[in-house]
């Protein structure tokens, strides 16, 4: 009897000095003194620490913060802002860039930043070598097109010519040709300016194939140096957390907090956990479902503004009636986006007119619209002759993204829609990563699917141009028409040009094209506990922390 | 003796072969390759064929696993596709996680089982004995995320006890030595990085205890009933023995033996259950490797896993073959 009482006594006993510690632990975190240290919880690990090699959020959210690029965007906007550059002109064919630098700038490893830093960086994205490198390079293959030796698979002639240093604060940018991605793309995050000597450094170009999969050089993993508000300190890979520290050489408003730590926890109830028990500050991509319990503990949840889109993709290729513009129209008219957006969308959710945000240069405020009306669907079937129309419509599983947060709600609610028309609907769901798009994006074989897009940057072509510039098996059908229409509009360097040409396309593609039906535009959110100011949600998920401050704990 | 030992040895190259063919050929059938994991949701499908180029993913299953074996066989076992680490690299960055948390679970299921079990046997049909029916009931059906996400809503987030997920504080800057997060604050001298460790162990090892806990307490239970029932046990109390001696000596010690068997098998199922508890408690050990390797479909590191995995479990297997006969003389080695 005695060894058990007393072996209990001793379990008690160790869990209790266990508690005290922990309590310790938590008292100490808790000291609010002016700077400080925010730990912000990300859904995942980065890829690695080199801009031009990544094409995530999550690796994205830490460079951001110690890279600055040439062109940026105001906060909580799509709105371009100087960065490196003070200004930027380009000649009237779009083919010249001259960007003006901002002076007594230093990287974070006492290199100068100047205009030889910046010839540097866009040659030796151009330059690349090696397959493995290029193909891990997606924005900037994205924008420019090629490389000046294309390996491995890389395709396509390049964009880029040269890089010229007028002077030590004049870098000017020659182009083979106008794309409608400039300026806006010379803020992407990928675009990021490194320090010359880190990146000789440190051999920075060394991406080597290994069996299955890519190695990335002591750049990329430990030394990344840009010139941005915060400087890398450490990536414990075994406690998944990533430190950086305020940069107090910085040359614009120096960042408030002393160190910005993320801390990388997959699942979202543990990251929600960890905010309630406060040893996290903050959190990205909160559950809709979420907002309400997390604003009623006391923390702030900041919707961005929506940039991204929606649709309810349509293939005739295995349906000939979807040929048929008037049943592509009774499919639209049958949806009711309103009610969608009101019962199964988070707050900040809107109806989508076409194919792309209202903050997105090219928006047409009159386009067709289709607005919730079954009869006028009912009497276009009936015009077309196809009352008894049967249509396999797609659905993913295992997925939240952005746009559709609950995509199984989503195709529910517009598949009774469908129904009430007269439409039967095979229901097909698939996997997301295990089927989905392999069968929707490559392989063709629904009538309709839904599938989504968030913009990387405030360009028209970026949207319509992604969806409709070019025949996709998504799709199903040839429509040289529109695919003309895009590429003229996304020739046109004159801004003004430019716009017009793609609200045309935006008008066209809603009256007369129809490849699809926009359904609604929205924006994630991010949380953060009630004693952090200062960060600012934006469209494009372009956070900068250097404006944070972290008051006394409630 | 040590024939034995060899031919058991030999025995284990064909088995991992054999496994790892079936566990190659499983991995390429799943839909959705690793190139869509990899680029993301912007990439086209020309993209994610030209990636699986790149890769030679787009190569014959056969051709592709006599390469992945070549490479093996001269220990490189590739790269992560999520981290671009060497897969070994990071499983020794892991394994330690895993280790702490499992033998930490394993401990508090025996030293509290044991007793519990042998406590419930002696005072039978009493209400401590159907407390503990009913607890080890409850404990056995109830799944380990459950009590995981309970455990943390409670001591972590409401009570404020415990941390909630991780291995250290953020604010802990401790020194790596053998990746054990407790001995490694003790070897360098730095005790709060150690009770910071605890601290963080405490709720995930409960979590994952809960299951073997249940069972061990069930198995000593039932084996105690039996050896108090027995003759020997009968006629050593007929003989007037101390009480106290007949329950040592007598019975707990006969009592035991099922219950060695049952933690060896307990062993493997708590592996398992270690994946779904670091999920929930974002422990960062082979679980998470696991989980985070499925949805990116990271075939070199699943594989280099599982093939450790069937090493260990083979390697045990043979270990507790060897200390049967070493217990047991009858048990003959041939």
């Amino acid at each position: 009897m005695s060894a058990p009482r007393r072996l209990v006594a001793v379990i008690t006993a160790g869990l209790l000095a266990v508690s005290l510690t922990a309590c310790a632990t938590s008292e100490r975190d808790a000291g609010g003194a002016a700077g400080g240290t925010m730990v912000f919880g990300a859904a995942g690990a980065p890829k690695n620490f080199d801009p031009i090699f990544n094409d995530d959020g999550e690796s994205f959210r830490p460079a951001r913060q110690m890279y600055d690029t040439l062109i940026t965007y105001k906060a909580g906007t799509t709105e371009l802002e100087p960065g490196l550059a003070t200004s930027w002109t380009s000649t009237p064919d779009g083919k010249q860039w001259t960007f003006a630098l901002r002076p007594g700038v230093k990287f974070h490893d006492g290199t100068d930043f100047n205009a030889a830093a910046v010839c540097a960086n866009f040659d030796r994205w151009f330059t690349m070598k090696g397959a493995a490198a290029q193909s891990q390079m997606i924005y900037y293959g994205d924008v420019f097109e090629g490389f000046a030796k294309n390996e491995g698979d890389a395709s396509g002639s390049p964009v880029y010519k040269n890089c010229q240093a007028r002077d030590a604060n004049t870098a000017v940018l020659n182009l083979n040709k106008f794309k409608g991605a400039f300026p806006a793309a010379f803020g992407l995050t990928s675009l990021s300016i490194s320090s010359p000597t880190a990146l000789k450094q440190y051999n920075a170009d060394a991406v080597t194939q290994s069996g299955d999969s890519f190695t990335y050089p002591a750049y990329a993993n430990e030394h990344p140096t840009g010139t941005g508000p915060f400087r890398f300190e450490s990536f414990d890979k075994a406690n998944g957390t990533i430190t950086l520290a305020r940069n107090d050489q910085y040359w614009g408003e120096k960042a408030k907090l002393d160190k910005l730590i993320f801390k990388i926890i997959p699942d979202e109830n543990a990251r929600k956990q960890e905010l309630a028990a406060g040893t996290i500050d903050g959190y990205d991509l909160p559950s809709p479902a979420d907002y309400g319990t997390l604003k009623d503990a006391g923390n702030q949840v900041l919707v961005r503004k929506p940039f991204s889109l929606l649709y309810v993709g349509i293939n005739p290729k295995n349906n000939p009636a979807l040929k048929d513009l008037r049943v592509r129209q009774a499919i639209a008219y049958a949806i009711n986006r309103d009610a969608l957006v009101k019962t199964k969308m988070p707050e900040g959710t809107q109806v989508a007119t076409q194919f792309m945000p209202d903050t997105v240069a090219g928006y047409a405020p009159d386009v067709t619209t289709y607005p919730y009306d079954p009869n006028k669907a009912k009497q276009l079937l009936a015009q077309a002759g196809q009352q008894n129309l049967t249509l396999n419509f797609y659905y993913p599983t295992e997925v939240t993204r952005p746009y559709m947060p609950n995509p199984a709600d989503l195709f529910a609610a517009m598949s009774a829609d469908l129904a009430a028309v007269g439409i039967k609907i095979n229901p097909v769901a698939r996997p997301w990563n295990g089927g989905y798009k392999d069968d929707v994006q490559k392989a063709g074989k629904q009538d309709l699917h839904m599938l989504g897009w968030t913009g990387d940057y405030n360009d028209a072509g970026n949207f319509v141009g992604t969806f409709f510039g070019r025949p996709k098996a998504e799709f199903g059908q040839n429509d040289p028409a529109m695919y003309a229409e895009l590429a003229k509009a996304d020739s046109i360097p004159d801004p003004a040009g430019h716009t017009a040409a793609y609200q045309q396309a935006n008008r066209d593609i809603m009256a007369k094209f129809l490849p699809a039906v926009p359904i609604l535009t929205t924006g994630p959110a991010v949380v953060v506990k009630g004693n952090i100011q200062g960060l600012v949600p934006s469209p494009l998920t372009d956070e900068r922390f250097l404006t944070v401050s972290k008051g006394e704990q409630q | 003796m040590l024939r034995f030992v060899v031919r058991r040895l030999v025995q284990v190259v064909p088995t991992l072969l054999i496994l790892s063919v079936l566990l190659f050929a499983w991995l390429r059938s799943l839909p959705g390759g690793p190139a869509g994991a990899l680029l993301g949701d912007k990439a086209t499908p020309e993209g994610i064929a030209a990636l699986n180029r790149t890769l030679g993913l787009d190569q014959p299953i056969p051709i592709q696993y006599l390469r992945y074996l070549g490479r093996a066989l001269t220990g490189d076992f590739g790269a992560s596709l999520v981290s671009g680490d060497p897969v070994l690299a990071e499983i020794g960055r892991a394994l330690p996680a895993t280790i702490e948390l499992s033998v930490t679970a394993l401990l508090i299921a025996i030293l509290a089982g044991i007793p519990l079990g042998y406590l419930a046997a002696r005072y039978r049909g009493r209400p401590w004995d159907n407390a503990t029916i009913l607890a080890t009931l409850v404990g056995v059906a109830v799944p380990v995320f459950f009590l995981g996400y309970v455990l943390k809503q409670v001591f972590a987030v409401e009570l404020g006890l415990f941390p909630p997920s991780g291995r250290v504080s953020v604010d802990i800057d401790a020194t790596r030595v053998t990746g054990f997060a407790i001995l490694d604050g003790l070897l360098t001298r730095e005790f709060d990085a150690s009770a910071d460790a605890i601290a963080h162990l405490v709720l995930p090892a409960i979590a994952l205890a809960t299951i073997p806990l249940a069972v061990i307490v069930r198995i000593t239970r039932a084996s105690v009933l039996d050896v108090l029932d027995s003759d020997f046990v009968r006629t050593a109390n007929a003989k007037g023995l101390a009480p106290g001696t007949v329950r040592g000596r007598h019975v707990l010690r006969n009592a035991l033996l099922p219950v060695s068997t049952t933690i060896g098998l307990q062993t493997g199922l708590l592996l398992a259950g270690a994946v779904l508890t670091e999920k929930v408690f974002n422990w960062g050990g082979l679980g998470t490797l696991i989980a985070e390797g499925i949805e990116r479909r990271d075939y070199p590191r699943l594989q280099a896993i599982v093939l450790l995995g069937a090493l260990i479990y083979v390697i045990v297997n043979l270990l507790v073959d060897l200390s049967y006969a070493l217990i047991d003389p009858r048990v003959r080695l041939r």
